[in-house]
């Protein structure tokens, strides 16, 4: 299956094209095509129901696209997405992602929630938990190596004295850099983050900004993001594809879409409360 | 007794406390009626109808004066709940406690059957409860750390113990070869049933395990020429010692030893085996726990689409928790058909499958020694209210019931984590999921 795929241009981590989904009637995204660069930051935005989480779904693997293909460019050649199951969407095609909703393992540390992230490798190397009971095998080297690993990434996302406490004790913003933490420990080439800036502060904003940099910089991690928030979009993405109802409506570099007509259309094309609000952000972001 | 506040200075909470509790002697009355007050009695001529009216309004009286009395002291309205509330401190000294009581009552396991005074009545008993102890450590592999709730667990304890019966009986093996052909036979069967219900979620998973226990049951009562049917299989050979017999023969263990013949040898022997393969199945359960694999059970319980979004093939890792899980039924079923020399449908009913699923939950849900604790008290405890006769079963739901409100996430309800960096600290029970199937 590897081999009918045409090979990407060598800057390029995912290709969408012509990407529909329809569900009965409804067609919630349709004839979407955009690319993801590598080590950059793509933001996917849009008013409500636009589309984007149906089109993270797609490429995380949770719904199978109506029309279309995803081609990734894993270390071993071009591979469609689209034909992968969801486990295996992390495991060979090395994506991962985070929930709009926080998914974390709530009834297990901090520390766990990162070991489970690390199953593959750690399953291996217990020989498939036949050689893990018997006490034989080098599973105790590579847990020791896993830890060390989960601890390098509490350290980056500020949770190291939290390590023993369960996920679900955690304050909200502490609960999304670690719900990040936990899909970076799969070691993933994409990073597909569905509104990590929801119901942050001010200052847990900055900080998650940091990461998101941090992570395009050092990890070689391209990042796709479904954001709300405009002042994470802006300041963050290098790139910014923008849905409405089901449509791309403009694809470019952030300061490109903040003046493209059609997204100010589209997000102006709402209530009447909403449009003063809007307008502002868009003010701050133009003035800053 | 009653509160005088109650009934001076709001003389509505009383009106309240009066009406509740008269409700709940209507149902008490709607229950004992035909529970108490209609009793078949067996005569020469027939069975008759007797009736005991004084029974009823006795029962009647003593739901509506404790509901009463309860209503105006512990119930009474704006009164602070405290019943089943623990301090986190006291849970977690208790939890510490527990670690020194788990090897204690390994060691008076151990030891019981040596101890001068223990009867034979005690070591059977014994031998009882550890059969229930193994299971329910067997279920807490699929109930407890997988989350998937399966309701017809005694399936593959029949499958374990009719494996060993007729292998027995057509191929003359050995308990010792049937053994792990009969925990390997049991988890293939669990592999079975997983592959159709593991789409299935929540309730229907109950449902279809629930039915996967009584078809089992069901093919046992009418194959007939092959499995016995109704009258089962008898004479099933006993365990031997290293292939030595606990009989009075020359070549027979007590001869070999040099110790005269008692038939009280071989129940120590079976009572030590099960002691054996309990604590195999707590080891095994342990270690799991600590590997990949228990802990994806357990992610999978706390989340299933985040599981998959991490690689984790859900598929696989509920099937291995299902097959591990019948294997220890299959240990135990086999153990059991050397122990009964007989076995038949009968023994494998519903009733079991709810009685192991309520050893686990009352122990809390995951954890070994809340199992163990529970097991002891429940199978124990069956035992103990053997002089109830008829009232056994009202005892053994009211006791529940109470256990139920002073502690909903059963005895021992804090997690602890299969691993940490600098403290464990225990997990309060309200914080991990109860799995979806």
């Amino acid at each position: 299956m590897i081999d009918d795929t045409p090979a990407l241009p060598p800057e390029l981590l995912l290709r969408v094209e012509r990407l529909t989904m329809r569900f009965g009637g409804l067609t919630a995204v349709n004839d979407v095509s955009f690319d993801v660069r590598r080590g950059e930051i793509t933001a996917l935005i849009g008013p409500n129901g636009a589309g984007k989480t149906t089109v993270f779904n797609c490429i995380t693997g949770f719904y199978k696209p109506t029309v279309g293909r995803l081609t990734l460019a894993s270390k071993e050649g071009p591979l469609l997405l689209e034909r992968l199951r969801d486990h295996q969407i992390s495991r060979k095609a090395n994506v991962a992602r985070t929930f709009q909703n926080i998914r974390l393992f709530g009834g297990m540390t901090a520390l766990e929630n990162l070991l489970v992230a690390q199953h593959a490798p750690l399953m291996k190397a217990s020989g498939l938990t036949v050689l893990g009971v018997l006490g034989i095998g080098g599973f105790n080297k590579a847990e020791r190596a896993a830890i060390e690993k989960a601890k390098v990434w509490l350290e980056r996302i500020g949770l190291i004295d939290r390590a023993d406490d369960p996920a679900a004790d955690l304050p909200y913003g502490d609960q999304r850099r670690l719900e990040i933490a936990r899909a970076m420990c799969t070691e993933p080439v994409l990073l597909c983050l569905d509104e990590p800036a929801a119901g942050l502060n001010p200052r847990e904003s900055l900080e998650l900004n940091a990461l998101l940099r941090s992570i395009r910089d050092q990890d070689d991690t391209a990042v796709l993001l479904i954001e709300h928030d405009m002042s994470v979009v802006m300041e963050i993405s290098d790139h910014v594809v923008v849905l409405d109802y089901g449509k791309k409506i403009s694809d470019g570099a952030p300061l490109h879409v903040r003046n493209d007509p059609k997204v100010i259309a589209a997000y102006l094309g709402v209530e009447d409360e909403e449009v003063e609000k809007v307008e502002s952000e868009i003010a701050v972001e133009a003035t800053s | 007794m009653a509160d005088p506040h109650a009934g001076a200075g709001a003389p509505s909470v009383f009106a309240v406390a009066f009406k509740d509790a008269a409700f709940a002697a209507l149902v008490a009355l709607g229950l004992a009626a035909p529970m108490l007050g209609l009793v078949t009695v067996q005569t020469q001529s027939g069975i008759e109808l007797e009736q005991h009216w004084g029974k009823v309004a006795i029962a009647v009286a003593i739901v509506f004066a404790g509901r009463l009395l309860l209503n105006l002291t512990l119930w009474r309205p704006g009164r602070k709940k405290s019943l089943g509330y623990v301090p986190p401190k006291v849970e977690a000294r208790l939890a510490r406690f527990a670690k020194y009581l788990a090897p204690l009552a390994i060691l008076g396991a151990v030891v019981m059957p040596m101890l001068p005074f223990t009867e034979r009545y005690a070591i059977d008993l014994g031998i009882l409860v550890l059969t229930y102890v193994m299971l329910g450590w067997g279920l807490n592999i699929v109930v407890g750390l997988a989350g998937l709730l399966d309701l017809g667990y005694v399936a593959f304890y029949a499958v374990g113990a009719y494996s060993y019966a007729l292998l027995a009986q057509y191929f003359g093996l050995s308990f010792w070869v049937c053994l792990p052909l009969a925990g390997i036979l049991a988890a293939f069967w669990g592999v079975i049933l997983g592959f159709p219900v593991l789409r299935l979620r929540g309730d229907y998973l109950a449902i279809v395990t629930l039915a996967f226990g009584e078809i089992i049951r069901i093919v046992l009562l009418n194959w007939y020429w092959f499995t016995g049917g109704p009258n089962g299989i008898s004479g099933i050979p006993r365990p031997s010692f290293f292939g030595l017999d606990f009989d009075r023969g020359d070549d027979g263990f007590a001869a070999t030893f040099g110790l005269t013949y008692s038939p009280l040898h071989r129940i120590v022997f079976l009572y030590y085996l099960i002691l054996a393969l309990a604590l195999l199945t707590n080891v095994v359960t342990i270690r799991l726990r600590r590997l990949p694999i228990g802990r994806a059970w357990e992610a999978l319980r706390e989340d299933e689409i985040a599981c998959r979004s991490l690689g984790i093939n859900t598929v696989n890792t509920k099937l291995t928790a299902f097959a591990l899980g019948a294997m220890f039924a299959g240990f135990a079923g086999s153990f059991f058909a050397t122990r009964q020399g007989f076995i038949s449908p009968e023994s494998f009913v519903f009733m079991e499958s709810a009685l192991i699923l309520a050893i686990v939950v009352l122990g809390g849900m995951g954890s070994q020694f809340g199992v163990a604790v529970a097991a002891v008290v429940m199978i124990g405890g069956f035992e103990l209210f053997r002089e109830f006769s008829d009232y056994r079963m009202i005892t053994f739901g009211l006791v529940m019931v109470l256990i139920m409100i002073w502690r909903p996430r059963g005895l021992v309800s804090t997690r602890s984590p299969s691993v940490f960096l600098k403290e464990k600290k225990a997990i309060s029970g309200s914080l991990v999921q109860e799995g979806h199937g």
